[in-house]
């Protein structure tokens, strides 16, 4: 048995191997945006890129959302498999009509004949001290558009693996990176990344027995704590990272929230018509007999995005996690 | 008979429906920038508007760099500069009347600032405290627009609105190089050429969005030939030269003010600074290019006329630079204090009425921070 070097590397560092060992296997793969070229991306996610693989592979656009992923659509037309980025989760508004009336639905127009490869990267969430439209979660406006894989990594490891994943798959995939976890390390090993397992798989990040936290992306660290926070509580909660929006892993989540009999969706954008309303629905469908409690949701405030001077009120902490697993306790008479 | 059987009788003609509409000569910009500071034009500039045009300058200058310094000390969260493009700034808040509306782009503060703005609330925005520091009706100046080019549209509703009202409003809207590639920008500039509203658009060409160059960005032969496609005429102007960017602009306003129509201005500057603080230009450009333009910079090219004019002395010169000072020190003594923020303001203002829910999260809230206070927490 040989034993792997785990070295510590931020996410940005894993999305950055990602991107260059998916172009170093594939020569149809390309990637474009705003300032991927030269300056390596606002986030350096595509640093060195250009260098290596020329400015043909790794493109500087002319700056146009719609502009980039309606010629993203075209390449791909032509047997490219272009990775787009969307400088910051509210810049991709632009684009959405070429999402939305084309890249989800090119398959399904053409019978099968015309899949679309494409990738979107989208940095997205709060977190980092950002002004007004950069730090949108936008979610579940992309899960809402049939057509569209929407996966998000929480960890390193999965920031590797998703994105080789969301490279290799056929159809378009919205790959939504939460800004405010580039920089946070992982060990990690970069000899030998392990591509994960494909597109569709949640994983319990944290086994437990009392409750479950469902979660993804952002919010997967603020539940962490809070589960460790909560053993002083007496609560024994596991944590599970969707990784996939869609496809949704009904297995895993349904697993665990049988075993334990409650359960808590975690998220940072907005709880009304957001992406907990319908994980929501789906355990309830799946697990009532199961349930000891209706599945509750801790979410960021109906709210557009606040300035950074008062983020810390609205993203969900571990405090308000807290507060919620209490209510799972569920009293017949609540 | 078909066309081909008659082959030899046929003579091609036009398609009958087609004219060209206008030529297309008076609406194209010159081939070059144009200029006054430096050409025998200067000696015909107004004395009093030199004069003003410089205090404004010398102020500029200072706010940008009063802004950047309180970034380093963390006062304020991002500062995109407007160092060396002071001319363009100022030029589009002194062409306005007071009934007319500024349209800026997430960099144009000092746009603000010059029209009138309080220095501080035009910072909020960038402090973080909130997305705007102010009302925008009663200054007749939009947010700041972060969104590239997405405030151009809203510029040509309102002139055209004001029309539809029968009001004297000219609106006048500022994007980057490189926002006029997005979308946006296109549909504006042809709804404002269809419907001939007062508007102006400056773009400010500073060769760079954020390390783009402008040859990746657009391969037209300057960004005010875009406008000749849209039926408006286009104007070159150099962006460094604070008396040909005001009278460029106040030209179009002009213009617009008169009935004639939208006019697209591109002048031609220089991004000093980094595009923000967070940025590293270095990774982008070489130091010679920023030299050369700092050779050309606007306070010095204006300083230079009105010396060489006798329009002002030494005891001149210091008089602005202690103007500037003192507004430095105001936005400083501002700046150092922390706003008052309630964390209840989340839930004023996302509807006039407040949804139930909203009441609901506004109650959590309350009682989180409750016991915040209590320490219960
Ligand atoms: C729609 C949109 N896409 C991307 C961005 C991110 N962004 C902010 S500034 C900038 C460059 C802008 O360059 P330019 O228009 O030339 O204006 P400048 O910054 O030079 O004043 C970019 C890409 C944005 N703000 N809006």
């Amino acid at each position: 048995m040989t034993t792997v070097a785990l070295k510590p590397a931020t996410m940005a560092q894993a999305l950055t191997r990602a991107l260059r060992d998916a172009m170093a296997a594939d020569p149809t793969v390309h990637v474009m945006g705003e300032d991927v070229g030269t300056l390596g991306g606002v986030f350096r996610v595509t640093d060195g890129l250009a260098k290596e693989f020329g400015e043909d592979r790794c493109t500087d656009t002319p700056l146009a959302e719609a502009g980039i992923l309606g010629t993203a659509v075209g390449m791909a037309m032509y047997g490219l498999r272009p990775v787009v980025e969307m400088q910051f989760d509210a810049f991709a508004y632009p684009a959405f009509e070429q999402l939305i009336s084309h890249v989800s639905r090119m398959r399904n127009r053409t019978r099968g004949a015309m899949p679309l490869p494409i990738t979107i990267r989208v940095p997205y969430g709060g977190g980092i001290g950002g002004v007004e439209h950069h730090s949108d979660s936008s979610e579940a406006y992309y899960m809402a558009t049939p057509g569209l894989h929407v996966v998000t990594p929480a960890t390193v490891a999965d920031a590797y693996g998703l994105l080789r994943a969301s490279i290799a798959s056929d159809d378009p995939v919205v790959f939504l990176e939460p800004k405010r976890l580039y920089w946070s390390k992982d060990t990690w090993n970069p000899e030998e990344p392990t591509p994960v397992d494909p597109i569709g798989r949640a994983v319990v990040r944290r086994p437990g027995r009392s409750a479950t936290l469902i979660t993804y992306g952002p919010s997967l660290p603020v539940c962490l704590e809070a589960a460790e926070a909560a053993r002083a509580e007496g609560w024994d909660l596991e944590v599970v990272d969707l990784r996939s929006l869609v496809p949704f892993d009904d297995e895993t989540v349904c697993a665990s929230v049988r075993r334990t009999g409650r359960a808590l969706v975690v998220h940072e954008s907005g709880g009304y018509g957001g992406p907990g309303g319908e994980i929501a629905a789906r355990v309830t469908e799946r697990c009532f007999h199961h349930l000891e409690a209706p599945v509750l949701r801790v979410a960021g405030f109906d709210i557009p995005y606040p300035p950074p001077m008062l983020e810390r009120h609205h993203l969900p902490g571990v405090d308000r996690i807290l507060d919620a697993v209490g209510r799972l306790q569920w009293e017949a008479d609540n | 008979m078909t066309v081909m059987e008659q082959r030899g009788a046929y003579r091609p003609t036009p398609p009958p429906a087609w004219q060209p509409r206008t030529d297309p000569a008076p609406l194209l910009p010159d081939a070059s920038p144009y200029r006054v500071l430096g050409t025998e034009a200067a000696a015909q500039a107004d004395p009093a508007l030199l004069r003003r045009l410089y205090a404004e300058l010398v102020r500029g200058r200072r706010y940008n760099a009063q802004a950047t310094a309180l970034t380093k000390q963390g006062r304020l969260a991002v500062y995109p500069s407007t160092t060396g493009q002071e001319a363009c700034e100022v030029a589009a808040a002194l062409v306005l009347q007071e009934q007319d509306w500024l349209f800026p782009s997430y960099r144009d503060t000092l746009a603000a600032v010059a029209r009138g703005l309080d220095p501080v609330q035009a910072l909020t925005l960038l402090r973080g405290d909130w997305h705007t520091g102010y009302d925008p009706r009663e200054h007749r100046i939009a947010p700041l627009s972060t969104p590239l080019a997405t405030q151009l549209p809203h510029a040509v509703g309102l002139a055209h609105a004001a029309r539809l009202k029968g009001d004297d409003v000219v609106a006048l809207a500022m994007v980057g190089d490189g926002g006029t590639s997005e979308g946006d920008f296109h549909e504006a500039l042809n709804f404002a050429a269809v419907w001939q509203a007062p508007v102006v658009f400056l773009v400010q060409n500073n060769g760079f969005a954020i390390s783009v160059p402008l040859a990746k960005q657009t391969a037209a032969p300057s960004l005010a030939h875009k406008a000749v496609g849209y039926g408006m005429p286009g104007r070159l102007v150099d962006g460094n030269d604070a008396v040909a960017v005001h009278e460029v602009l106040g030209d179009a306003v002009r213009h617009a003010r008169e009935g004639g129509g939208p006019t697209l201005v591109e002048a031609i500057t220089y991004r000093i600074e980094a595009h923000t603080n967070a940025d590293d230009a270095t990774r982008y450009r070489g130091d010679t290019e920023v030299e050369a333009w700092r050779a050309h910079d606007p306070i010095a090219l204006l300083e230079h006329e009105l010396t060489e004019r006798g329009l002002i002395d030494e005891d001149g010169i210091k008089a602005a630079r202690d103007a500037a000072e003192t507004m430095a020190a105001e936005l400083r003594a501002h700046m150092n204090q922390d706003p008052v923020l309630d964390p209840m303001d989340l839930f004023a203002d996302v509807y006039a009425e407040p949804t139930p829910q909203l009441r609901e999260q506004r109650e959590q809230l309350a009682a989180e921070l409750a016991a915040e206070r209590e320490g219960t927490h």
